[in-house]
């Protein structure tokens, strides 16, 4: 080689290495971008709390907290925490990392647009943080968006460029979140390896490709939606905006719109869009607890239809926030009655972990842990659901702390146990390197004492807040000291101590996640090498096929078989890639 | 391919353990015929023959292009849905007097033509698209003798371009129209509509003139008919599916203001 053609190779490799087509590299550039997304939207979080039950605290570095400012932490809190973590992180992080050895292909189907789909995220990111250093600072209006607030740039200081930025944030990430669905879809029909039927696939691939599909459908309205708020701000529109509004002193004369249109849409998004960020912590779970119970997964075929139905039913609930927004009280009716109905398929899942690992004599690994806080967590998050779903309760618990409380339990902290369980079980394969093929395991003292700690912080922080949500506490409120009417003063006063003790337990809980950071840290150098299959699974993930090997899967996932005949009296279980069984 | 040569059947066991508790109930063999391969090209001998080989890629980009246009049609039907929503809604004035603002807006007449050009286009297309896929051809060019696929599609996908370009002129002409009777954007609920929707659709067309673009400088560059065809047939369903939305839209347009 020429030293010219030398020089210009180095840069070209380097380009390669970063913006590379291959599954891995993406996935763990997805987690990545969560893992910053996460920590930026924890601290947020902390600053809210603290805040909260100390008003004039100054925060290092940066002073008072107004309440604008506090709005604005809300708002990325809530779209951080929502589209950069728990979207990105279950879907396109382990789904990139793990779907596709799961069903025995190599790639994924269109690895070019896989790449796409992770530069445009990472793109949205961006522009998201930078939405807080403009004028004005970043928006103020929630995760949600509502106009006709959002709609008027002069309705608050973040909602002129920093909520445009906000909307071209989550319109690129949707972008981006729709090459991913299209990617995991075809990937998931066209290259399953040769006897992968359907049934066979592991509940993972179902969840992915049904969190796909609902990514498809939710996330395109919800490019529309995005739109039409986007015209109504500079184009002259007004979708969204109502006659005869008062905003910040301006009466808006113009407009025919409904901002109960916004709603509609934007909720048509948002419920499936809390389903795609938990389904796949559900399938993982439910796999998690067959392979560390022995067990076959109770009733496989209904967990796959349940999957599939609470895709589906998660497309039909929507209007349940919207019970307070002026809807017709019958179309309310109907919606209470379509969210019942999501509660079903839900329980079945709940029966079918329950009965997994009923009277099983599990281990109880870090894996196994999170798995079964995650169902502890959704079944405490989703008692609160079907009240919720009543419009009648609904009117009383609506915005307050009860809500709050609802979904950090069964989706933030569900979701985030989900995230911890697969990050614990698939580490080997995260670590995986080509002088180190079975990579390396997270330290089961650290994550023992990671799981009790968060387990124990999660309820401490998030199970009070039904209390003082039931007492009557506001969301979105940016602090509980000096409001106008004293009676109102007095209720909030009484709860108090109840928000003080919520913010303890938050920073007791954030503390302890630096146990999991010094756990990845540690291990990601030094831990523990991993064996070939290190927790001995049955799903082809663990199986490393040579490059010319052609890849087969004979049975479907979880199989152990107890022999009782034998003499030797022990276990044997069948993994999807292996042949024949072994001679006995 | 028709070519390619089939590898003989491999033998495979296809003996079930009753322990296995396969899903399969029994009722179904435990291997399945219609699962691809673990990568593209092995294993075609477990599919039917006409779906070997090559066109097992052509399969899976129809499949992305195909699931990208449902989003596509979501979005569409979202503003579709808003489209009724705002026409039938009105509010109350200070006098409690019901005020729907809603004027319909009446359609400039090129809109017709316009709509019969992108019906003629999407013939074009479809002629352009199974030039790509005439099988003596596809053995020619398979065997090495020139690329005749190549050369009897090009002109009929430049002008599916040519008559996309002038749709779109067609729009901006319609568009100049009824700025000139002082319809505009921001006019009224119902122009609001009219604009978003022909805009929205013109930015599809924009990037499908673009898609056309690409596959001619696909077929001009690509050396492998697969991958020709791959980029035709994926600019075809593109192309189509605009014309399908476009015949949607223009009758909402017209019919239902
Ligand atoms: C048993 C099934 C469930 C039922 C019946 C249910 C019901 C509800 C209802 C009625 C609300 C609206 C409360 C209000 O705003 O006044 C709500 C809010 C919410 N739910 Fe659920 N839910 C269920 C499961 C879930 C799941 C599985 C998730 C996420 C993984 C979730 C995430 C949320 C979120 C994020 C909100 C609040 C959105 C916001 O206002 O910012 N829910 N739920
Ligand atoms: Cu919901």
């Amino acid at each position: 080689m020429t030293p010219s053609a030398e020089s210009r190779a180095v840069p070209r490799s380097l380009l390669r290495r970063v913006f590379t087509t291959d599954h891995h590299a993406i996935g763990l550039g997805y987690l990545a971008l969560a893992f910053v997304a996460v920590v930026a939207g924890t601290l947020m979080s902390l600053v809210m709390r603290v805040h909260l039950v100390w008003p004039d605290r100054l925060i290092p570095l940066h002073g008072p907290v107004t309440p604008e400012e506090y709005l604005a932490l809300v708002t990325l809190h809530g779209t951080l925490m929502l589209f950069f973590v728990l979207t990105t992180a279950p879907q396109s992080g382990f789904g990139n990392l793990i779907l596709p050895s799961q069903i025995g292909a190599r790639e994924m189907a269109f690895p070019v647009l896989n790449a796409l789909g992770l530069w445009t995220t990472v793109a949205a990111l961006i522009v998201l943080l930078a939405s807080s250093f403009v004028e004005g600072g970043a928006a103020i209006s929630g995760w949600t968006a509502y106009p006709p607030l959002s709609a008027i740039a002069s309705a608050g200081p973040g909602q002129g460029l920093g909520l445009d930025l906000w909307l071209a944030s989550i319109a690129i990430f949707g972008v981006g979140s729709l090459f991913g669905a299209v990617n995991t879809l075809a990937t998931i029909v066209a290259k399953r390896c040769d006897g992968m039927t359907w049934e066979r696939m592991p509940l993972t691939v179902w969840a992915w490709f049904t969190a796909a599909l609902l990514s498809l459908i939710a996330f395109s309205v919800l490019l529309a939606a995005l739109m039409l708020l986007f015209c109504d701000r500079h184009a002259g529109t007004s979708f969204f905006l109502p006659t005869g509004d008062l905003v910040n002193g301006t009466l808006h004369t113009g407009g025919n719109g409904s901002p109960l249109l916004w709603l509609h849409l934007f909720w048509f998004f948002g419920h499936p869009e809390v389903y795609i960020a938990i389904l796949p912590g559900m399938g993982l779970t439910s796999m998690i607890l067959a392979n560390f119970a022995r067990r076959r997964v109770f009733a496989y075929r209904t967990m796959i239809v349940t999957t599939l139905l609470i895709g589906l039913l998660g497309i039909l609930v929507w209007g349940h926030h919207m019970f307070v927004a002026g809807l017709n009280p019958f179309v309310g009716s109907a919606f209470a009655i379509s969210t019942m109905a999501i509660a079903l398929p839900s329980a079945a899942k709940v029966i079918s972990w329950l009965a997994t690992v009923w009277r099983s004599r599990p281990s109880y690994p870090t894996p196994m842990l999170f798995a079964l806080g995650f169902v502890s967590l959704f079944v405490a998050g989703g008692l609160t659901g079907p009240i919720l779903a009543q419009p009648i309760l609904d009117q009383y618990l609506h915005n307050t702390y009860f809500v709050v409380a609802h979904f950090h339990l069964i989706m933030a902290m569900a979701g985030i146990f989900g995230l911890y369980a697969a990050t614990y079980y698939w580490f080997p394969i995260l670590t995986r390197t080509a002088s180190m093929p079975n990579g390396r395991l997270l330290s089961e003292t650290l994550g023992k004492w990671h799981f009790w700690t968060t387990f124990l912080g999660a309820y401490a922080t998030f199970l009070p807040m039904h209390i003082a949500g039931l007492a009557g506490e506001p969301r979105h409120y940016a602090q509980f000291i000096g409001i106008p009417n004293a009676a109102a003063q007095h209720l909030i006063d009484g709860a108090m101590g109840m928000q003080r003790h919520i913010t303890y337990s938050a920073i007791f809980l954030i503390s302890a996640q630096m146990l999991f950071v010094v756990n990845l840290l540690v291990s990601w150098r030094r831990g523990e090498l991993a064996g070939e299959n290190p927790w001995e699974a049955t799903t082809s993930e663990w199986h490393r096929p040579a490059s010319n090997e052609w890849i087969a899967v004979y049975r479907a996932p979880c199989i152990y078989i107890q022999h009782s005949g034998n003499e030797s009296g022990g276990e044997v279980f069948l993994p999807q890639w292996v042949p024949e069984r072994k001679p006995e | 391919m028709p070519a390619t040569i089939t590898p003989l059947d491999t033998d495979r066991t296809r003996r079930r353990n009753p322990e296995d508790g396969d899903h399969g109930g029994g009722k179904r063999p435990p291997t399945d015929k219609r699962t691809g391969g673990g990568g593209d090209g092995d294993n075609w001998n477990d599919r039917p023959q006409g779906r070997r080989g090559p066109r097992e890629r052509l399969d899976r980009y129809r499949l992305g292009i195909f699931f990208a246009l449902a989003g596509d049609l979501m979005f569409f039907v979202a503003i579709v849905s808003c489209f009724f929503v705002t026409q039938s809604s009105g509010h109350f004035d200070a006098n409690a007097r019901y005020i729907n603002e809603w004027l319909p807006t009446v359609i400039p007449p090129i809109l017709w033509l316009n709509t019969a050009v992108i019906v003629v286009s999407s013939i074009t297309m479809e002629i352009g698209r199974r030039r790509m896929f005439r099988e003596i051809d596809v053995m020619e060019e398979w065997l090495g003798l020139g690329n005749p696929t190549t050369k009897s599609a090009m002109p009929w996908i430049a002008v599916t371009a040519i008559l996309g370009v002038l749709f779109l002129v067609g729009q901006w002409v319609a568009w100049r129209q009824l700025h000139l009777q002082h319809v505009f954007m921001a006019s009224n609920p119902s122009s609001h509509f009219f604009f978003l929707i022909t805009g929205i659709h013109g930015a599809h067309l924009v990037l499908g003139v673009a898609a056309l673009i690409a596959a001619l400088a696909g077929l001009y560059l690509s050396r492998s008919i697969a991958t020709r065809q791959i980029i035709v047939d994926c600019a075809a369903w593109y192309w189509h599916s605009m014309g399908v939305f476009w015949l949607f839209l223009f009758s909402l347009l017209t019919c239902f203001q």
